[in-house]
């Protein structure tokens, strides 16, 4: 492999790395403050995709939809939370894989039912529509942006959680959830919003992808394992690990597709296995 | 006091009920069943209804009556499962007069050994896996799609044709990406053409960025790859992105663009296939079946439709000749073989392997529209490889 | 756990009637029942595991397919009939990759243990369905089923008898196991696992040995569907099909054996005949899993008990 090659593809599996954080975020978010075991989440970011082409298709422009899809999408994450997510605080991981399964399902008839089950086109934005040539090869601008884009929450959420009020109370409904509740503080709006946030992180992801990917169904279960091998790989909770486990991932699936083509698909989850060997709470997850 | 909830007398009655049902279905001019096995959820759901609303189409054009008889669907739902499909497959047969489909090629498979023992009339309606019509040939097993080696064979030659002498081939690393790259091998290397790399993707991954920046750097004449469905999408979309439709020519089997090129747009610009059916193919049964399917469901008809199409129009002519007496295998398979129509893919009859002999065409997508450039193979036949039948 | 005398009855009675099908030679029968109750013991092995032991493991279906694989192998290969050979021989690969992922997963716990099994079954469904020489995504046929003097398994109702005398067995041994001191201690796991430690039990060990004879259980379901089919595919390595079992099991009842029993055929059921009724079969099953997580946490077992009141 020549030097240009090896470069070209750790930008490629950076790239898709930083996607896989967008969408393993949300998971951990769930997972890590809400304990909740979230199946569903590959179909927050389905439905965004579907959502992104939809309105895209109407309006002619993918910010537009965009902008419209998300606070959708915050509003079903409030209500998935406010008649699900929320009984299962107190469940048993079993019960918690079963019941976001069972939502699965139900998405998968809403998205069938709604939208039907041909695949369908997401128009790059025009204004993002060229390339950037790098030595021979080119990278189309859309990516470049949506790498940039997935840089720019991450380093939102950063801000919003180690800075803001609203983050702090959320570090601390983390490490003890009845002392939050004893001072006073609203545990449930936080976990509510909590909730949505994830889904609305699952969605974006969905539609920043949906002009590469194409939308179709069955899309959201395909990047869900993966968002679990990221999130576990990373350590429940924390979005500094799962920073750290998608760009692995990442990496990992690209440079085993050029260098290891057998065993490729395997690869991610032999790392994720390796892993826990060596340190079966994640890369940086907390004792339990 | 409430009973159990599921009683095990209740069960026992069920079944002897059941039975007795079946027991009674011996009349002969009953209705016709005929089993439907295809997706009807899941990513191939498009693929199952597209055949199953063009069979419904051509039995309403023949009076929903088939030989005579009235006409029973009978539809089970495999979710393209191979685990599922040998209970699915027992739900229908026993049950059914004919069976058709599957889409899924291990569903197919597990099909086949059943219906092989059972020796029940079955059309397949998609997969074109080899052994279907190749080792694993039947007398009583017919095929009115294609197999692999037919969409991807023809391919070689074309691209030979046009100078392409060296070549990368991408695919997914399945049995359908396997035979197809097989098949485009075993032409292109007639040829005196060379094969610089062969790249198998792991089935269902979609993510060929590392892939496609290997292609750049390897700098081929052309590369014939095979995907279909939302992967075909996004990898013809991935393609462009890379920047290599406009330097390296892109080819591929039709399903590289069938059903796709919507959602593909203008990344799909100048890809040239080879497909035994096009929607622009210029014939009055292709202009008839079009029309009647858009009108019919709202929907563009594709490769697929016109499998399902045909399989009722066949299985219409074989009928009339025996009264509609499914019980006359014999005759109904001699009728079979003998069968010539004129299906909107153009001439249509089966093969001694019992798969269908067709053109192939080579087509190019042009201002966001497949175009039928010519014909790539004529009466293509595939070599059933391992099929004693009629040698 | 005692079981509940209706309950007892119903079982019996259960059983009766599946063998009287056994000599209705009707082939639909034959092998849809022979189906379910392949999925009884495969749901049984999965219940010693989550319902006994506290124990959410996605492998499960690893097992079931190994030993599939398994006889395949050894029919294709080496041309190997005799039960008397494949099944201790399949029974034993089950044991040993049991042996393997359960030692390594154990390391793990909770939701992580949950990932690593999921891990491993992932990366078995990808070498079946990639590696060559074994079939590739289209799957295997097995050449030859099980034969044994003038007993031949491809005879319908020769498997079909040979499944009901596995269910029997496996209920009746499940059932023992529970009962004696190493079933205690597994429920002792799932209540409380550092009481447990604090009284000195070597958890770690009895862990690997349930998941041991989860796993080799689940391997003589996958040597049953095997003989039953003649056909295996590197789509029963799928974590799917371990949620499926999975539901399967809450379904039916966890932690009580006779449940999972009735879930799985419950579920055989309602999949074959809700099919027949709505399109939109499958959000049925998901607003069922819903609403028996929600509402009914005790499964159809925890249904029959209250019944009786």
């Amino acid at each position: 492999m020549t030097l240009s090659l090896f470069a070209l593809q750790l930008l490629n599996g950076v790239e898709y790395g930083l996607l896989l954080f967008l969408v393993a975020s949300g998971l951990t978010l769930v997972f890590g403050i809400l304990g909740v075991l979230n199946f569903a989440h590959g179909s927050f970011y389905m439905l965004g995709a579907y959502l992104a082409y939809w309105f895209a298709e109407r309006t002619g422009s993918l910010l537009l939809a965009m902008l419209i899809g998300l606070p959708l999408m915050v509003l079903l994450g409030l209500f998935v939370e406010r008649f699900a997510i929320a009984r299962l605080y107190a469940r048993d991981h079993l019960s918690q894989v079963l019941l976001t399964y069972g939502l699965v399902l139900l998405f998968n008839e809403l998205q069938r039912s709604l939208f039907g089950n041909e695949v369908h086109g997401v128009a790059t934005p025009p204004l993002l529509a060229f390339r950037i040539p790098l030595g021979d090869q080119a990278w189309p601008a859309y990516r470049v942006l949506t790498a940039f884009a997935c840089l720019a929450v991450a380093a939102a959420m950063r801000q919003v959680i180690l800075r803001t009020r609203f983050g702090m109370r959320v570090r601390a409904g983390a490490s003890n959830a009845e002392m939050v509740e004893a001072l006073g503080i609203d545990v449930r709006r936080i976990f509510s919003s909590l909730f949505a946030a994830g889904a609305a992180l699952a969605a974006l992801a969905g539609m920043l992808a949906a002009p590469l990917t194409t939308v179709y169904p069955g899309m959201g279960e395909d990047i869900l394992i993966v968002s679990f091998v990221v999130v576990v790989i990373g350590g429940i909770g924390s979005i500094k690990g799962a920073f750290i486990g998608a760009l692995l991932v990442g990496l990992s699936d690209t440079f085993g597709k050029v260098l290891l083509p057998g065993f490729s698909s395997a690869i991610v989850y032999a790392l994720m296995a390796a892993v826990l060997v060596f340190r079966p709470r994640g890369l940086l997850g907390q004792p339990a | 006091m409430s009973a159990p909830v599921l009683s095990r007398r209740f069960l026992l009655g069920a079944a002897a009920a059941s039975l007795v049902v079946r027991r009674t279905f011996a009349a002969a001019k009953s209705k016709l069943r005929i089993g439907l096995l295809l997706p009807y959820s899941g990513t191939y759901a498009a693929l199952g209804n597209n055949i199953t609303d063009a069979m419904k189409l051509a039995a309403k054009e023949h009076g929903d009556k088939l030989g005579g008889r009235e006409i029973d669907w009978v539809a089970v739902d495999d979710e393209s499962d191979p685990a599922k499909a040998p209970a699915n497959v027992n739900k229908l047969i026993g049950n059914v007069d004919v069976l058709t489909g599957p889409v899924h090629s291990g569903v197919a498979m597990a099909m086949m050994q059943i219906v092989r023992q059972e020796k029940l009339l079955t059309i397949v309606t998609n997969a074109g896996a080899q052994a279907v019509t190749g080792t694993l040939c039947a007398p009583n097993v017919f095929r009115t799609s294609f197999s692999n080696w037919q969409t991807s064979y023809p391919c070689a030659e074309v691209m030979l044709k046009a100078g392409h002498r060296k070549v990368v081939l991408m695919f997914w690393n399945y049995s359908f990406g396997q035979e197809s790259m097989a098949a485009f091998k075993e032409g292109y290397a007639k040829g005196g053409g060379t094969v610089v790399k062969e790249i198998a993707v792991p089935f269902p991954s979609t993510e060929f960025q590392a892939n496609l920046s290997e292609i750049v750097s390897l700098k081929p004449d052309a590369v014939f790859v095979f995907f279909a469905g939302a992967g075909a999408a996004k990898f013809v979309k991935d393609y462009e992105g890379a920047g290599l439709r406009e330097k390296i020519p892109l080819y591929g089997s039709g399903f590289l663009t069938e059903g796709v090129l919507g959602a593909q747009g203008a990344a799909a610009e100048g890809i040239k296939t080879t497909l035994h059916y096009a929607d622009a193919l210029d014939n009055p049964a292709n202009k008839k079946f079009r029309e009647a399917f858009q009108k019919a469901t709202g929907r563009n008809a594709d490769v697929y439709a016109v499998a399902g199409y045909d399989t009722v129009n066949l299985l219409s002519a074989a009928l009339d000749k025996v009264q509609g007496d499914t019980s006359a295998q014999k005759e109904l398979i001699a009728a079979l073989e003998s069968a010539h129509i004129d299906s909107p893919r153009g001439p249509f009859r089966f093969s001694k392997a019992h798969n269908p002999v067709q053109n192939v065409y080579l087509r190019e997508v042009k201002a966001g529209k497949e175009v039928v450039l010519g014909v790539a193979l004529k009466d293509a036949e595939d070599p059933a490889a391992g099929c004693a039948m009629g040698k | 756990m005692t079981v509940p005398l209706r309950v007892r009855a119903l079982l019996i009675a259960g059983a009766a009637a599946l063998l009287l099908v056994a000599f209705s030679h009707d082939r639909f029968w034959l092998q849809f029942l022979g189906k379910a109750m392949i999925t009884c013991i495969f749901a049984m092995s999965l219940d010693l595991l989550v319902g006994v032991t506290g124990l959410v493991s996605l492998a499960h279906a690893s097992f079931f397919g190994i030993a599939a694989y398994l006889l395949a192998g050894l029919s294709n290969r080496f041309g190997f009939v005799n039960p008397l050979l494949t099944l201790p021989l399949c029974l034993a690969g089950a044991a040993l990759l049991a042996l393997a992922i359960g030692w390594l997963s154990l390391r793990a716990s909770g939701v992580y243990f949950i990932m690593v099994t999921l891990a491993f079954t992932q990366m078995l469904h990808y070498f079946f369905n990639d590696a060559p020489g074994f079939g590739g995504s289209d799957g295997l046929y097995v050449n030859q089923r099980p034969q044994i003097g003038p007993l031949d398994f491809s005879n319908r109702t020769a498997s079909y008898l040979a499944i009901w005398t596995a269910l029997v067995l496996v209920y009746l041994f499940l059932s023992r196991i529970l009962r004696a001191p190493f079933g205690h201690v597994l429920a002792g796991i799932r209540g409380n696992e550092q009481r447990m430690l604090s009284l000195g039990y070597p958890i770690g060990r009895y862990k690997l040995v349930a998941f041991v004879l989860a796993g080799s259980l689940a391997g003589l379901a996958g040597y049953l569907d095997a003989t039953l089919y003649g056909f295996v595919n590197p789509a029963q390595f799928s974590w799917r099909q371990s949620g499926v079992l999975l539901m399967t099991v809450l379904l039916g009842g966890k932690g009580t054996l006779y449940g999972p029993v009735l879930g799985a055929l419950l579920l055989t059921f309602v999949e074959h005949y809700g099919e027949q009724f709505t399109s939109h079969y499958n959000a049925l099953i998901g607003a069922l899993i819903i609403a028996v997580v929600l509402f009914l946490p005790g499964g159809l077992a925890g249904l029959l008990r209250s019944a009786r009141d």
